[in-house]
């Protein structure tokens, strides 16, 4: 006993300094509670993939079952630029599954993203940020593990959807080898933002802000091809975009680019080393900015619910004000350029018998106003969200114990919600005009055009925020599926005409009733009927909050 | 006096859990009420039915003489409350976040602040993300202390507090009492209570099982004795109000409940005691035999 007692010393010691090897330990463990923890999640983003896809496939392969009437449709659909930003470079239309998987290869990219980011920061950042991980980081739990298992859950989660997308687009009668290429198109993108987010999860303190950076380069992504694939001297910007890479693979054409899933290898390598080093050099629950102090009192104007609700929100919506100026002036500096496209005879008759370039450029940019417009739905969303949050985090309750009543802290953040969605809007119309009446020489015709056009999309997104906050008030436990009905929405008023849905299901999307600006007709009808809608859930909302438990 | 709080019958259930049963609490106004209980016996729920943030499913209570649930928004600005968990606005600094609160209560006194940040060794310029457990609490504690208010309602509010600062708490609170506020102060430390508070409630599973003064409890207790004794002694075991007896010749020990000490003691003496050890009622005793009855019997 006493002569073996160095060597267990020896044996402590070793096993307690943090070396290399043991910078996995707990990994296993970790994954497991993860997989336990999305056990619900999970599938629900697969579900929806498989849907998605199943349902692409089977909405074409009645309708254009001869490559001739591919070929129709591509020529006159494929040529409109409003659409081509939007989904990308109609080149595989002649093709089943390219013409079934148009709209569906950045939506269903897209979403694997968001589902990598999300899952990544949930269990990274939003774990260290609640001290849970500091509980499991006391256990024997390397340095490393938390980040690997969040890691190889999500890209375990997009290596599973690539065969759930490929029997999904199979079903539909699209051939096994080109459905399951275009799984792993789109999975790729999920790869290279799980690695985005393995990034972000180690700059900052909060899983918000995290989510908000690698979601932020999502739409980043999304800017960068629409502007890359529409315009012709910039296409390079297609080549820097991991969504771009998605569509550059071309899963349908007769000789796919399989190189590009290198690229997507080698990005995604190289975030993930960037993560774990970043990871390596920084203490439990620090991000890499270190926390600065700030003023001892508060300012003078700090004295009710709204300069706080104010003071919270103002951040973010300056963020959002930024994205939204960047956004527009991007895809309104481009609008002119569209008529280009309008290159073959069958599109310069269509054109003319609709009134001219004008009517091009017009529906372009009325794309981009209601592209605006469901960016504005997302804010309010995550706006309003945030009720629950500071109730569940309960820093609502100190402030309810104040003379401060329930409806009125709750109207501040409303009122700010709403307000940030026309400000949002008439920003997004105002730069869009500008950056179009520019290029074309006509700043004082564009520019209120473009506001009305921008302002005539905010009934809608106040919709959703009423949806918010009637869920907040009447289902609080649920009010996180106001994510859900929003996505539902889109889903309808993307995909309701391809899948053929009943007008009055299409009818139960708000964004169904916007009127098409600029140059379409306007009926104050609508906007009138979705304005009240809209009250109508947010007065229903604060009157049940009122009466029900906070907590 | 007038009850600062008053609460009758008070039922409130949370799904199938019975949170409150039937509980009572009266506050006198100016006392220090200490509010006893063990984890999830409703102190929480009881303070927060108090500030209108539950709706009570029965009983009555009322809240600086107003109805906690119709007139919140009036009687807050009378009151001030430290939750059991704080959580701070992660990008604001505690000096912001005491200002405001301050500021949405009655009112702020600049040099009561001045003076407890000193006290409790505060930094406010921090931001709510970087303070500890302690210094959140720290931050709602000045925010209460130093707003002009008639009633402070306090959750366990030295949770996470080191002892120096557990000091710095027990002198304002004894400031607040001569000030003539009136301090509902839930709480599991017992030594904190013994040295704060007027009147006591103890609770358990949502009721009101002891309430009254501290001299009132400890005369609930009982007192330890272990005797010898100039002969064996009869009828001790039978005796009413004696517990635990263990008689060994000329030698005995028990525990008897205070009240029936005085008849003990006569029936011993006439005997006659050769030496005698009493140990005091401790209200660790008391708090114990109620937490206790909590968990289901240890059997030996």
């Amino acid at each position: 006993m006493t002569a073996g007692t160095p060597t267990r010393v020896a044996e402590t010691t070793a096993a307690v300094t943090p070396g290399r090897s043991s910078g996995l330990v707990g990994t296993g463990t970790l994954i497991r509670l993860a997989l336990r923890r999305d056990r619900v999640m999970l599938p629900i983003w697969l579900a929806v993939q498989f849907v998605l896809a199943a349902g692409s496939a089977a909405s074409v392969k009645g309708l254009y079952a001869s490559a001739a009437s591919r070929h129709a449709l591509a020529a006159t659909a494929g040529d409109n630029p409003a659409t081509i930003a939007m989904y990308g470079p109609p080149d595989d239309l002649g093709s089943l599954g390219g013409l079934a998987t148009w709209k569906l290869g950045i939506y269903g990219a897209g979403l694997l993203a968001l589902m990598s980011i999300f899952t990544l920061v949930r269990h990274t950042r939003g774990d260290e940020e609640a001290g849970r991980l500091e509980l499991v980081g006391a256990g024997v739990v390397g340095r490393y593990a938390a980040l690997t298992a969040g890691v190889v859950v999500a890209l375990g989660a997009n290596l599973v959807a690539v065969p759930v997308v490929g029997v999904g687009l199979t079903s539909g009668g699209i051939p096994a080898s080109e459905a399951f290429t275009f799984g792993f198109a789109i999975a790729a993108a999920g790869l290279v933002f799980t690695g985005i987010a393995a990034v972000t999860a180690q700059l900052t303190e909060t899983s918000r802000a995290a989510n908000g950076m690698a979601a932020a380069t999502l739409a980043a992504a999304y800017l960068l091809r629409a502007v890359g694939d529409s315009a012709h001297d910039a296409s390079f910007l297609s080549w820097i975009s991991p969504l771009g890479w998605t569509l550059q693979i071309r899963s349908f054409a007769a000789q796919p680019h399989f190189w590009v899933f290198g690229l997507a290898a080698v990005a995604t390598a190289a975030l993930l080393t960037t993560g774990y080093v970043l990871a390596g050099h920084r203490d439990m629950g620090a991000g890499l900015l270190p926390p600065r102090l700030g003023p001892a009192a508060a300012p003078p104007q700090l004295r009710s619910s709204f300069a706080l609700a104010w003071r919270l929100q103002r951040g973010p919506l300056i963020g959002w004000a930024v994205g939204f100026v960047v956004l527009s002036g991007a895809l309104g500096s481009i609008a002119a350029g569209v008529a280009e496209f309008a290159n073959t005879k069958q599109i310069k008759d269509m054109l003319a018998k609709l009134g001219g370039e004008q009517n091009l450029v017009d529906s372009y940019l009325s794309f981009a106003m209601s592209a605006a417009g469901i960016v504005a739905a997302v804010y309010a969303t995550q706006a309003l969200l945030r009720m629950r949050t500071e109730e569940t985090a309960l820093r609502a309750e100190p402030l309810l114990a104040t003379r401060v009543g329930r409806v009125r802290w709750a109207a501040s953040h409303v009122v700010l919600a709403a307000l940030g969605v026309v400000v949002l809007m008439a920003l997004s119309g105002l730069v869009a005009g500008l950056a179009h009446g520019l290029r074309t020489g006509d700043v004082g015709g564009q520019v209120p055009r473009l506001v009305a056009a921008g302002l005539v999309q905010a009934p809608a997104a106040l919709v959703v925020a009423g949806i918010v906050v009637f869920l907040f008030g009447l289902l609080p436990r649920l009010t996180v599926a106001a994510w859900a009905v929003l996505g539902a929405f889109l889903v309808i008023g993307e995909f309701g005409g391809l899948f053929k849905l009943n007008q009055r299901v299409l009818d139960l999307s708000p964004f169904t009733h916007l009127p098409k600006l600029p140059g379409g007709e306007v009926s104050a009808t609508p906007i009138v009927v979705l304005v009240v809608v809209a009250t109508a859930f947010t007065v229903a909302g604060l009157f049940a909050f009122r009466r029900r438990d906070i907590g | 006096m007038t009850d600062a709080i008053s609460v009758v019958g008070l039922t409130k259930s949370f799904g199938r859990t019975k949170a409150l049963d039937e509980l009572d609490l009266h506050v006198a106004t100016g006392e220090v009420h200490g509010f006893l209980g063990p984890n999830g016996a409703g102190k929480s729920t009881t303070i927060r039915v108090l500030l209108g943030l539950l709706r009570a499913d029965g009983g009555t209570a009322s809240l600086l003489g107003g109805d906690p649930w119709r007139e919140a928004t009036t009687l807050h600005r009378r009151l001030a409350y430290v939750p059991g968990d704080v959580s701070l606005w992660p990008t604001l600094t505690g000096g912001e976040v005491i200002d405001l609160l301050g500021r949405l209560r009655g009112g702020l006194d600049p040099k009561r602040r001045a003076d407890l940040l000193d006290r409790f060794d505060l930094d406010p310029r921090k931001k709510g993300r970087s303070y500890s457990k302690g210094n959140r609490q720290k931050v709602a504690l000045v925010a209460a202390l130093a707003s002009d208010v008639e009633l402070l309602v306090l959750d366990e509010p030295t949770s996470g507090l080191d002892p120096l600062m557990e000091e710095v708490f027990r002198d304002c609170i004894g400031e607040e009492r001569r000030g003539g506020r009136t301090v509902l102060l839930s709480s599991h430390i017992l030594a904190e209570v013994e040295a704060l508070c007027d009147r006591v409630s103890i609770i358990r599973n949502g009721r009101t099982v002891e309430t009254g003064t501290l001299a009132d409890l400890r005369h609930l207790t009982r007192t330890s004795i272990s005797a010898e004794l100039s002969g064996p002694v009869d009828g001790i075991a039978t005796m009413a109000g004696v517990y635990d007896l263990v008689a060994d010749g000329n030698r005995l020990s028990c525990e008897v409940d205070t009240a029936k000490l005085d008849e003990l003691l006569r029936r011993l003496t006439q005997v006659g005691v050769r030496s005698l050890t009493s140990q005091p009622p401790t209200l660790e005793e008391l708090f114990l035999r109620h937490y206790e009855a909590d968990r289901p019997a240890v059997s030996a």
